[in-house]
């Protein structure tokens, strides 16, 4: 088991100040320690995309990165998407079209989706398949999903994001 | 012309509701008690009406009952006017809490948007046998509609004695009474958040779906915004004050009991708190980690079942240890002896299916708390008041002081009918005199959860020269009887199931054994129509008077371009369809062999889909596109690994489940009858996924894939032999 010095995350813009082992997972941290509970536990092994967050712009498995690694870069949770009252135009795609039957997959797909967007404005639908295939969805909802994506792509012109 | 096949079997409805059931894992009893509803307010009686009862839930479910008649016990009307409709039926995904909020609405005269549905709360909602076997459209819709109807029409009672005036002057829209006058009081006004007080009757005048307007329409998924946000709380989000964190200790293999305990190094750990009861396991801990690193600590020893089967010997066990205790009789018609003597081609096959996991991508969890006597558990699951029995029997406490609530669940596909992290976190939260959440892993999941039966299907055959079936003879072992009957006429015909005592813990899954029974059946349809040198299609509907089933076919045909294009070496084209759960569904695929892999890339999948009137047509295209995407991942490649008790690939590195590479171009054609009655739509739509990819494996190839998965590794260069 890892110290327990204090960790220091960056999360959502806001800092804080953790007493957790170095070799807690970033996912267990966010949702046990700050019930940022938005970001899901799917499968624990990075196969899934259901606890994807955003570290310094970048997508990756928070289940597979622990708060040690973490500490000092800039994350942002499903959660941190929405600014103002003002979803970001993944969020308001996978409304629109529906992109979703359960949900339980949904924050990691858009959290994913953004992070595309950010590297590829405008992704091909080989570009978002390529993007996303690591990310499960058992409900079977791919093709609203890649719709959504890609409505996202188009309507985002006048976004800041 | 020979006799149509009734649209129920004669196999007994038992049968099939047995593969509802699980047993579970810890403990088992069933015990069943009154609900309570907790709804405030007080009491405002309005005209008595007859004393009728709606149509029970059905008597055949077990331990079934009567639906309540009192209207209070469906929906309530707040002092502003906020409706609140009540249902012991839960949300996993298939977009209930919206169709139904739209019945209600439709049937009331209100937005969507002021419906408020109250669902799986043992407390608060009406008893339910559990949400499955499509059964929420055609069984909760009506109830739903009735008591929403009933409502209205005591709402007009109200305003006619408010006003002094003919209710016949009095008309309900948008959640006000008006008059011919433009007078108007809202229902708010009118019920002052008390409960309205009247019987339901049987006959209820329903708005028919032709006159629909909010009903009928998509609608938006309620409560949408929370899941794109991450606000919905799963059971596996639920937090209560001073909550610890349970974990199980998982037996070593299948059936194996403990020989001896080591605790010290677990009880070491700070916080920790070790639980034995028999050869149940746990520790809670203040934090997920914690307990984690203390069930590792723990120093095991198992006693376990040796020779157990395997993958390798499995449809050889299962032909061999069928259970004549729960045999059904066959279903004969005329004899399929001389039918076959007599038939020009003949054609004896056997197909298989294996185990396959539901794999929700949420796994089992559960948040149990007891206070002041009472135990409030929030889990994830199908059957809710099933839960609280099984949590009666498993605590030894009174039902009533047992509430079960469920959070929309992130999906289930008929494989959370159980409560196995109820009970645990139950059990765990009475030890430690605090609220206990138990998660389970992805690989407690894959390992202990239940699975969808697997199953061996022999077919015997005939067929005359000109495409006309004349003997049909179907026994399927284990894999269950939902399906079974063939919807294409055949004068002699003999079809049975055969249960078997599995060797491992099976239960429901979408759709049941149906997608087995289409694989078989539609496979060798296709076989015989192969034999007799005639187009899939045209031998089908040579065979086919059932006009339901004719018509998803031709309209699938008709989108998919059925016939237009020929198949050529690495490329071809299947279709297969049928009927189940009061659903019409037909599947067209396209599919390519890549090379040199020999991997099938599905170029294309096409489906008809017919379900009576429909009642949200995104939502009901959304469940569709699902079932045909979900449908590929036990067509071509998943399956259950096991060998001496133990599950071989309990990961998705492991176990392959449909991705978005695997995504093929998907087109959903929806027949809308008004004229019919709704039915449901979760599960039919995947029976004709996979026999649609064998055709077009075979199409492509020559290669005849009997066995499901049909293609895990790529498809062989010849035909397997059985």
């Amino acid at each position: 088991m890892a110290s327990m010095a204090p960790v220091l995350l960056d999360v959502n813009g806001s800092s804080h100040r953790l007493e957790a082992p170095g070799d807690e997972t970033l996912l267990s941290a966010l949702r046990n320690r700050l019930d940022l509970t938005g970001t899901k536990y799917g499968c624990g092994e990075g196969q899934c995309g259901a606890c994807t967050v955003l570290l310094d712009g970048a997508a990756v498995r928070s289940c597979q990165m622990t708060v040690a690694d973490a500490a000092g870069k800039k994350i942002v949770t499903i959660e941190g998407l929405e600014r103002n009252g003002r979803l970001h135009p993944v969020q308001a795609a996978f409304l629109e079209v529906e992109a979703f039957q359960c949900g339980y997959c949904t924050p990691g797909m858009i959290v994913s989706a953004a992070a595309l967007l950010r590297s590829n404005p405008h992704p091909s639908a080989d570009d978002v398949v390529g993007a996303m295939a690591g990310n499960i969805c058992r409900c079977g909802t791919y093709p609203r999903i890649l719709e959504a994506v890609r409505h996202a792509a188009k309507d985002r012109g006048s976004a800041s994001r | 012309m020979s006799a149509r096949p009734p649209e129920r079997g004669p196999l007994p409805a038992d049968l099939e509701l047995s593969q509802h059931e699980t047993p579970t894992l810890h403990w088992f009893e069933a015990n069943r008690r009154d609900f309570l509803r907790v709804v405030g307010g007080g009491l405002l009686v309005c005209l008595t009406a007859p004393d009728a009862v709606l149509p029970q839930e059905s008597g055949r479910f077990r331990g079934g009952r009567e639906l309540p008649k009192d209207l209070a016990a469906w929906i309530h009307v707040d002092k502003d006017g906020a409706v609140t409709v009540f249902t012991g039926k839960v949300e996993v995904g298939q977009n209930i809490r919206t169709s139904l909020a739209q019945q209600a609405a439709e049937e009331l005269r209100v937005p969507v948007a002021s419906i408020r549905m109250v669902m799986g709360d043992t407390d608060r909602t009406p008893w339910d046998a559990g949400t499955f076997g499509s059964r929420t459209t055609p069984t909760m819709g009506p109830p739903i509609r009735a008591a929403a109807a009933t409502a209205r029409e005591a709402l007009i009672d109200l305003a006619a004695s408010r006003w002094n005036a003919a209710r016949e002057t009095l008309s309900a829209e948008d959640g006000k009474i008006r008059d011919a006058g433009g007078r108007a009081v809202s229902y708010g006004e009118l019920t002052q958040g008390q409960d309205l007080v009247k019987t339901v009757p049987a006959d209820a005048a329903l708005t028919p779906p032709g006159s629909w307007k909010v009903a009928g329409a998509a609608s938006p998924k309620a409560g949408g915004r929370d899941f794109v946000t991450g606000k919905h709380r799963y059971s596996s989000d639920v937090a209560r004050p001073g909550m610890m964190h349970g974990k199980v200790l998982r037996p070593a293999s299948f059936g194996a009991t403990l020989a001896s305990l080591a605790t010290d190094k677990a009880a070491a750990i700070p916080g920790v708190q070790i639980v034995r009861d028999g050869d149940f396991v746990g520790v809670v801990a203040p934090d997920p980690g914690s307990a984690a690193r203390a069930v590792a600590a723990l120093d095991a020893k198992w006693n376990e079942t040796p020779g157990q089967p395997s993958n390798a010997n499995l449809f050889d066990y299962l032909k061999k240890n069928e259970d004549a205790s729960e045999r059904s009789q066959p279903k004969t018609t005329g004899s399929v002896e001389a039918a076959l003597a007599s038939a020009d081609v003949r054609l004896s096959q056997t197909y298989t299916v294996q185990y396959i996991a539901h794999a929700p991508l949420e796994p089992r969890a559960a948040v149990a708390e007891l206070a002041n006597g009472k135990l409030t558990v929030w889990t994830g699951t199908q059957r809710p008041f099933a839960v609280k029995d099984e949590l009666a029997a498993a605590l030894r406490m009174p039902p009533e002081k047992i509430r079960v609530l469920v959070p929309d669940t992130g999906s289930a596909y008929g494989g959370k009918h159980t409560g196995d992290a109820a009970v645990e976190a139950a059990r765990l939260a009475k030890a430690a005199g605090k609220p206990v959440k138990v998660a389970w892993t992805r690989e407690d999941e894959f390992t202990w959860a239940y699975l969808r039966p697997a199953g061996v299907i022999e077919v015997k055959a005939g067929a005359r020269r000109d495409g006309t079936l004349v003997a049909w003879e179907f026994h399927n072992w284990n894999s269950g009887p939902a399906g079974i009957e063939t919807a294409y006429d055949v004068a002699a015909q003999t079809i049975q199931f055969h249960p078997v005592k599995s060797p491992l813990r099976q239960g429901s899954y979408r759709a049941l054994a149906s997608t087995a029974n289409h694989f078989a059946r539609e496979s060798a349809m296709d076989e015989l129509a192969h034999a007799v040198a005639m187009d899939p299609l045209a031998f089908r509907l040579k065979n086919l008077t059932n006009p339901r089933v004719r018509a998803v076919f031709e309209a699938a045909a008709e989108k998919f371009g059925w016939g237009k294009a020929r198949a050529e070496a690495g490329r071809g084209f299947g279709i297969a369809g049928g009927t189940e759960k009061a659903g019409y569904v037909a599947t067209c695929a396209e599919v390519e062999i890549e090379k040199p892999s020999r991997r099938v890339r599905i170029r294309r999948v096409t489906a008809a889909f017919e379900c009576g009137a429909v009642v949200n047509p995104d939502g009901l295209r959304n469940q569709v596109e699902g079932a045909l995407l979900q449908g590929i991942g036990g067509a071509l490649f998943e399956a259950i690994r096991f060998e001496n008790g133990r599950i071989m690939n309990p990961h998705f590195a492991e176990y392959r489940v449909p991705r978005f590479s695997d995504l093929p171009q998907v087109d959903v054609v929806i027949l809308d009858r008004k004229d019919l009655p709704s039915s449901g739509a979760g599960e039919c739509p995947i029976v004709g996924v996979a026999p649609a990819l064998a055709g077009a494996i075979f199409a492509a190839t020559g290669v005849r894939l009997r066995a499901m998965p049909l293609a895990p590794e790529g498809v062989p260069e010849s035909s397997p032999s059985a």
